[in-house]
């Protein structure tokens, strides 16, 4: 079931939390809304669900223009980040919950609706839980309910709100993996929400990076990580370090001296430079970036040192080998191998 | 850290605290024993004694007495106008305030502020003037009142004002159980209902009242104690008639006048019953069920 979403603007009392945000999800894709609190991939997601109705725009299920529809007639199953498993019904019940609120013509027999809930129990991996309350279960298990619950009534689309957000670091590894099986097995298309970009880019096929109600861009976990469309996209994803420099005769100058990078396609004047802190090499003097390091700690297998260059206020990091005499005070050049020059205006 | 954490961990048990160990935020424990002696005592004088002296005025003629006093015909019309009134006021309280929480704890609208206001108002107000009220709005001089007498319609002085009365002073116990029940629960599964494909309908049966169901329970029995034993606003309006508009408070202030003091404690006797079977169920209620009425006002 593909989606489009088009030219959505949410408004909550003239708060713009959705701006203009159009969007197309392929059919059985598992697609990732990353972004800061405040970015508007939750008000999104719940619009797609029918949870909000958007101040202007449309949504389409598929070739159905679903903008009208209430949310029990667009069948979504959604999953919600505090799981809202109903706390008087055991594992079972909730599960079988959405099967039997469906009116009689489409309800299937008691006998059936038992057997498919024992069913996606023993796929979310329960199996023996089925007449458990909530309230006797971990985290991890209630969130595996949910999904259950959600997949019962066998949805068009499979929406998550921050699904492990309030689970544990072991137990969200697990899941991650195991999200990523069911959805290769059952090969719905899935939404998810999440402000993890580690999670993002390893589950999903596609990102969509938001940012104040706005998408900044679309694309694979490689395109988004090693050709970010802007300065924002560099610094959510993956680590960066950014510098103002000035673009000059094809050239990036930083405190009046050329670093040794070129910028044939930028134009002459302000810029800011974006590079990640592992994607350097130390030079001798000459031109090159240059400063001085205030501090060093070890990270894993490499050394992360914050330098002062020349004049600027913020601190650079970059990473070194983890055995370099990186001391205090030390003076360390360096070029950066793979880099972004963003002009000011953007920056 | 290191204390006693040895035991495996259980995020559903909450932190016992180590043995032999007063907790810095305590009271020094003479103050604890003031402050506890303060309020039995308290509780005793102005509660208990009372309740304990109806008994003993009730019996103090013999049992015989005692049960005499119900065998009477007022006596017996009161009761049954009193159980009659509670049968009335007790489930249309229910519905409205079922209905003011759900508006209260799940919409915002102009006017939410001021609709609150207005539930609380019976409480601030004097019972003998919510009778008032009544008797302006329904009397024979008020702007209703011809109207009324030409179809015959008795309201005021008659059993319909009393339960009028009755629903009036009774309506905030349910709806104040309710809305702060509501909004600590959320719309979470509410939500998570309709996503799966219920109306509203289903949604309000299935999902909201099996996790309201302890403080609507409370709220029924703090109404039903209040609706059994108003006096104020019910005397306005009732007119006195004995064997017909006299509930059992009336009629026990009816034999007190009358110097019919073991008649009259006799019946208070059955209305202190009725207080301390609704402490006995409530005290059951948080007993049995404390976890879960603590647990339902959270996730």
């Amino acid at each position: 079931m593909e989606i489009r979403v088009q030219n959505i603007r949410k408004e909550f009392s003239r708060y713009p939390a959705l701006n203009e945000v159009s969007l197309d999800i392929r059919s059985g894709e598992l697609i990732a809304l990353l972004g800061p609190s405040g970015s508007g991939k939750t008000t999104l997601l719940r619009l797609i669900a029918g949870l909000e109705t958007p101040t202007a725009g449309r949504i389409f299920f598929g070739d159905e223009d679903a903008s009208s529809k209430s949310v029990q007639e667009r069948n979504v199953g959604f999953v919600f980040q505090a799981y809202a498993l109903f706390r008087n019904m055991t594992v079972l019940e909730n599960i079988m919950f959405g099967l039997k609120v469906r009116p009689r013509a489409t309800r299937p027999p008691a006998t059936e609706i038992r057997r498919r809930a024992m069913e996606l129990l023993d796929l979310v991996q329960l199996t023996g839980l089925h007449k458990r309350f909530p309230q006797q279960l971990s985290g991890g298990q209630r969130q595996r309910v949910a999904l259950a619950r959600a997949l019962a009534i066998e949805p068009r689309v499979l929406l998550l709100d921050e699904p492990f957000g309030a689970l544990d670091a072991m137990v969200r590894k697990e899941l991650r993996k195991w999200l990523r099986e069911i959805h290769d097995h059952t090969g719905h298309t899935t939404v998810f929400v999440t402000h993890d970009q580690e999670e993002a880019l390893e589950l999903a096929d596609r990102l969509v990076v938001m940012s104040q109600g706005k998408i900044e861009q679309v694309g694979s976990p490689d395109e988004v990580y090693d050709r970010p469309a802007n300065p924002f996209v560099f610094g959510f994803i993956g680590e960066s370090s950014s510098l103002p420099v000035t673009v000059e005769n094809h050239e990036l100058w930083v405190g009046g001296r050329a670093i040794g990078l070129p910028a044939p396609h930028e134009a002459a004047g302000d810029a800011k430079l974006f590079f990640r802190p592992h994607d350097v090499e130390l030079v001798e003097d000459g031109a090159a970036l240059a400063g001085v390091v205030v501090a060093s700690r070890r990270v894993g297998g490499t050394r992360r040192v914050e330098l002062e260059i020349g004049g600027y206020p913020d601190r650079i990091e970059i990473d070194l080998p983890f055995d370099h005499p990186a001391a205090e005070k030390t003076r360390i050049a360096f070029r950066p191998k793979r880099w972004r020059v963003f002009e000011s205006a953007k920056g | 850290m290191f204390e006693a954490e040895t035991s495996v961990y259980d995020s559903r048990r909450p932190p016992q605290p180590p043995e032999h160990h007063t907790r810095p935020t305590t009271e020094r424990r003479w103050i604890k024993w003031l402050l506890i002696g303060m309020a039995v005592t308290f509780m005793l004088l102005v509660l208990v004694l009372p309740l304990v002296l109806v008994f003993v005025e009730a019996f103090r003629k013999g049992t015989e007495v005692y049960f005499k006093s119900f065998t009477d015909r007022s006596a017996i019309a009161a009761i049954q106008l009193t159980l009659l009134v509670a049968a009335i006021a007790v489930p249309m309280n229910l519905i409205f305030g079922v209905a003011a929480s759900w508006c209260v704890a799940r919409y915002d609208f102009k006017g939410k502020s001021f609709l609150i206001t207005l539930i609380d108002l019976p409480f601030s107000i004097s019972p003998v003037v919510s009778g008032m009220v009544y008797v302006l709005l329904f009397g024979a001089q008020s702007a209703i009142g011809p109207f009324l007498k030409a179809y015959d319609i008795e309201i005021v002085f008659a059993v319909p004002g009393i339960v009028l009365a009755t629903m009036f002073v009774t309506f905030p116990f349910i709806a104040r159980e309710l809305i702060p029940l509501m909004q600590s629960q959320g719309n979470g599964d509410e939500e998570a209902a309709i996503s799966l494909g219920a109306t509203g309908w289903q949604t309000f049966w299935r999902v909201t009242v099996p996790n309201i169901k302890w403080g609507l329970l409370y709220g029924v029995l703090l109404c039903n104690a209040r609706a059994m034993g108003e006096f104020g606003a019910v005397s306005v309006l009732s007119g006195h008639i004995r064997g017909k508009t006299n509930t059992m408070p009336l009629h026990i202030e009816i034999l007190y006048n009358e110097y019919n003091f073991a008649g009259a404690f006799a019946v208070a006797s059955l209305l202190a019953m009725l207080a301390l079977v609704t402490l006995l169920l409530k005290t059951l209620l948080e007993f049995r069920y404390g976890d879960e009425l603590a647990g339902t006002r959270r996730h």
